[in-house]
């Protein structure tokens, strides 16, 4: 049973980094446009820079 | 003098040398659409940002600046064939976007809680059966309350706020009782988990929260996407004016930037955005759309003209009396402010439900504690089996049943091209059996159509179309659209409030007053046929035509008449208009009821005497002289061409040529409100079933949580059923 002095704060751990992370997408605006978001995952290709080169690296 | 247009009133600064605006843009409704407008704003040099959102049909657009003119953006989804206009944020869509965030937050970490808690509950509920040490299980209570206590305190403040205000002001809503059994059994559970317990109860608490906040959550996202759309219509309808900012010098300005004092010209077939009087010029003007009245009154100096006014015939000059907002003639705004405020008395149907519910879910917690200790138990086995009443109770599902079929209903009506306008606006459409309708451009069309095209050899009336599309007015706009014209003709001179003409092939074509091309005779022909048409004639070297221009009933428009009837709903025509053209309409309708000339205050009245005789009256009407009977009404309806004030002050907006759209909006709302009562009752039976096994105290923690969800699903999985109504055509 001594294991669960590892287990659970890990278990906590990850929780907790679930929630921020979902806070940190909330935040970036990511749930601001959800019809959108379906349609992007399959859309063809983003529009690009025209020359990649030029941008900074 | 062409006007420059001024967009600098919707431009913002957006940081680092970088300019912002947000367009609203007319049929974005796909993937490709999306590529396609970001792919092609992206081209132009110096934008640094141009993404669109297909939710709220919007395009953000950032650009170094100074570099580009947003001018250009407009011109440049013109030619991707999208119309936009730029937008401005009111305070109350981000006040409510504000707020949708803010629940999601609520909800992410209630979630989170739930999930973590359970992870620790599952084994506490295992172990009871099985060996678990008594240590451990307090150790995994303790873990329980840490994470439950701050995230309840956190993600239930939208339900300790509410319920506060509520019993501050001796009300009673769905949260009180979800605030006590929330605070009891978190309270409860604590003291338990001091005292070495079996029993704790924080998952029961936090996951009665995560699945309040769902319903909470969609309750939210459903309002903030009207008042998106709302802000929307209100952008396309692209309230600009021409203002004076020099001497001779104009520029195309939003409404919002128009003062008291500043000069406005109007020109021939242009709407008039503001309220003001006129101070130079004569012209005729259409007030249908402020009085019902279709025919045309004379401008002149010192004609007062109100915001949605058509101006026909001549340029005329206004000084603006006052800026866009509440501006009207005094009466229809005292009229509307007193129907607004005898509207907000409707209570919606889940804050009925709660007030029946509360106290009897409260009573019955006070009577199994008294019962308990009666029967001679201690007190602290009572007060535990008493709150174990209270969490089995605890209205989970009742908070879900409304919001689900909300939504789903409304993102049904939405496809049938129905709009909501306010989140209540559904349970009320479901109760009407009366509906009165305006008749100017709500039974009819908004525009003019031409009535008798056979007459005319296709290949003069594409010549005509061709000649009208150089004139702004709008019986020649109506010729145009008829004639399905596209290429306008060269060199067309237009003689004010006479026509235009035109020279092809050597021959002088002209449209315009049938004095203007010799057809008096003509046109008095079909005069006395229809007193209710404009006489428009066209002549080419000789050859004379006339056009018979007036405005048609909606397509479908006796179709639905016949349609609402067969659902027992009554019809009626209240209207503005003059005698005749409303007999007229309701003759070819097979509408009985009618009435002719009637002021806003007398149609008030009307829906009042109804009222009084128990209907419950649906207004759907256009006009600014709509307004206060719309807003007066039990559920309200305006199309989409409304004026702007009828337009905010309807529940429901409709879309389109067809009147079909106010069918569905009716069987959609019915099936909805049927579903609503049916998952109210299901959620209380539900609670039925286990109220009994709660006050004889073997309600574990385990069954809450079981008994809790079971509940909440079942209600979700039927609310879907709203998305669809049997086809019932008459």
């Amino acid at each position: 049973m001594e294991v669960l002095v590892i287990l659970v704060p890990l278990a906590l751990g990850l929780g907790l980094v679930g929630l921020l992370g979902f806070l940190w997408s909330l935040k970036s605006g990511q749930y601001d446009d959800l019809d959108g978001a379906a349609w992007r995952a399959i859309a063809d290709d983003e529009p690009v820079t025209e020359h990649p080169s030029d941008r900074p690296a | 003098m062409q006007a420059v247009r001024d967009f600098s009133h919707y431009v913002r600064d957006a940081g680092s040398g970088l300019s912002h605006i947000d367009l609203a843009v007319e049929g974005v409704s796909c993937a490709g659409c999306m590529s396609k407008i970001e792919r092609g704003l992206s081209a132009i040099p110096d934008v640094t940002l141009a993404r669109v959102n297909l939710t709220d049909r919007r395009v953000a657009l950032e650009w170094r600046q100074g570099a580009v003119d947003p001018a250009r953006f407009i011109d440049r989804l013109a030619e991707l064939g999208y119309k936009a206009h730029p937008f401005e944020t009111e305070s109350a869509e981000a006040a409510e976007a504000e707020r949708s965030r803010f629940l999601l937050r609520c909800l992410g970490v209630a979630a989170f809680a739930t999930m973590n808690v359970m992870m620790l509950s599952i084994p506490v509920w295992s172990g009871n059966i099985g060996d678990m040490m008594s240590e451990q299980r307090d150790f995994f209570h303790w873990l329980s309350a840490l994470i439950a206590l701050p995230a309840a305190a956190y993600a239930g403040q939208p339900f300790f706020r509410s319920a506060y205000q509520a019993l501050r002001t001796r009300n009673v809503n769905m949260d009180v009782p979800i605030s006590v059994g929330v605070m009891l059994a978190l309270g409860m559970s604590l003291i338990e988990t001091i005292h070495h317990a079996e029993h704790a109860y924080f998952d029961a608490a936090i996951m009665l929260l995560t699945f309040l906040l769902v319903g909470r959550y969609l309750d939210q996202n459903m309002r903030r996407r009207t008042r998106a759309v709302a802000g929307n219509l209100a952008a396309l309808k692209a309230e600009t004016a021409t203002k004076f900012v020099g001497a001779g010098e104009i520029a195309e300005v939003p409404v919002a930037a128009i003062h008291t004092g500043d000069i406005v010209l109007l020109r021939p077939g242009e709407r008039c955005a503001v309220d003001g009087t006129v101070i130079e010029g004569r012209s005729e003007i259409d007030q249908s759309l402020i009085t019902g009245e279709t025919v045309h009154v004379t401008a002149a100096q010192g004609t007062a003209v109100y915001a949605g006014s058509l101006n026909i015939s001549g340029t005329l000059r206004v000084r603006v009396s006052a800026a866009s907002d509440g501006t009207l003639l005094a009466d229809i705004t005292r009229l509307l402010d007193n129907a607004l405020q005898a509207r907000s008395r409707y209570v919606r149907l889940a804050d009925r439900a709660s007030r029946l519910y509360a106290p009897v879910v409260h009573a019955a917690a006070l009577l199994t504690m008294i019962g308990w200790v009666l029967m001679g138990a201690n007190w602290h086995d009572a007060v535990v089996t008493a709150i174990a009443v209270l969490i089995i109770t605890c209205p989970c599902a009742l908070g879900l049943a409304i919001p689900t079929v909300q939504t789903v209903a409304s993102g049904a009506m939405f496809r049938a091209g129905v709009l909501l306008n306010s989140g209540d606006a559904i349970e009320r459409l479901a109760e009407v059996d009366r509906i009165i309708f305006d008749k100017t451009g709500t039974l009819t069309l908004p525009e003019l159509d031409v009535v008798n095209s056979a007459a005319i050899p296709p290949e003069m009336f594409e010549l005509a179309g061709r000649l009208a599309l150089a004139s702004h007015h709008p019986v020649a706009a109506a010729v145009a659209r008829a004639s399905n014209a596209r290429s306008p003709l060269a060199g067309v001179v237009e003689e004010p409030g006479q026509g235009v003409r035109a020279f092809i092939e050597g021959e002088e074509i002209r449209l315009g007053r049938p004095s203007f091309c010799g057809a008096d005779r003509l046109a008095n022909e079909i005069l006395i046929r229809d007193p209710e048409v404009s006489a428009v004639a066209f002549s080419r070297d000789g050859v004379r035509y006339v056009f018979a221009v007036r405005q048609l009933l909606r397509p479908d428009a006796p179709a639905m008449m016949a349609a609402l009837q067969a659902r027992g709903i009554a019809v009626e025509i209240v209207s503005g208009d003059r005698e005749p053209a409303v007999r007229a309409a309701a003759q070819s309708l097979g509408i009985g009821e009618w009435r002719a000339g009637v002021t806003p205050a007398d149609k008030i009245a009307r829906i009042d005497e109804l009222k009084q005789q128990g209907f419950k009256v649906m207004m759907v009407g256009d006009g600014l002289n709509d307004a206060p009977a719309l807003a007066a009404a039990h559920v309200s309806m305006s199309p989409i061409s409304a004026a702007h004030l009828s337009q905010a002050t309807a529940d429901l907006v409709f879309l389109g040529k067809p009147l079909a759209p106010v069918v569905a909006a009716i069987d959609f709302s019915r099936k909805a409100l049927y579903l609503m009562r049916q998952n109210l009752w299901l959620a209380v039976g539900y609670n039925f079933l286990a109220v009994p096994i709660a006050i004889a105290g073997f309600v574990t923690p385990l069954i809450a949580a079981v008994a809790m969800s079971g509940s909440s699903l079942l209600v979700m999985l039927n609310a879907l059923r709203a998305r669809g109504v049997a086809q019932r055509r008459s």
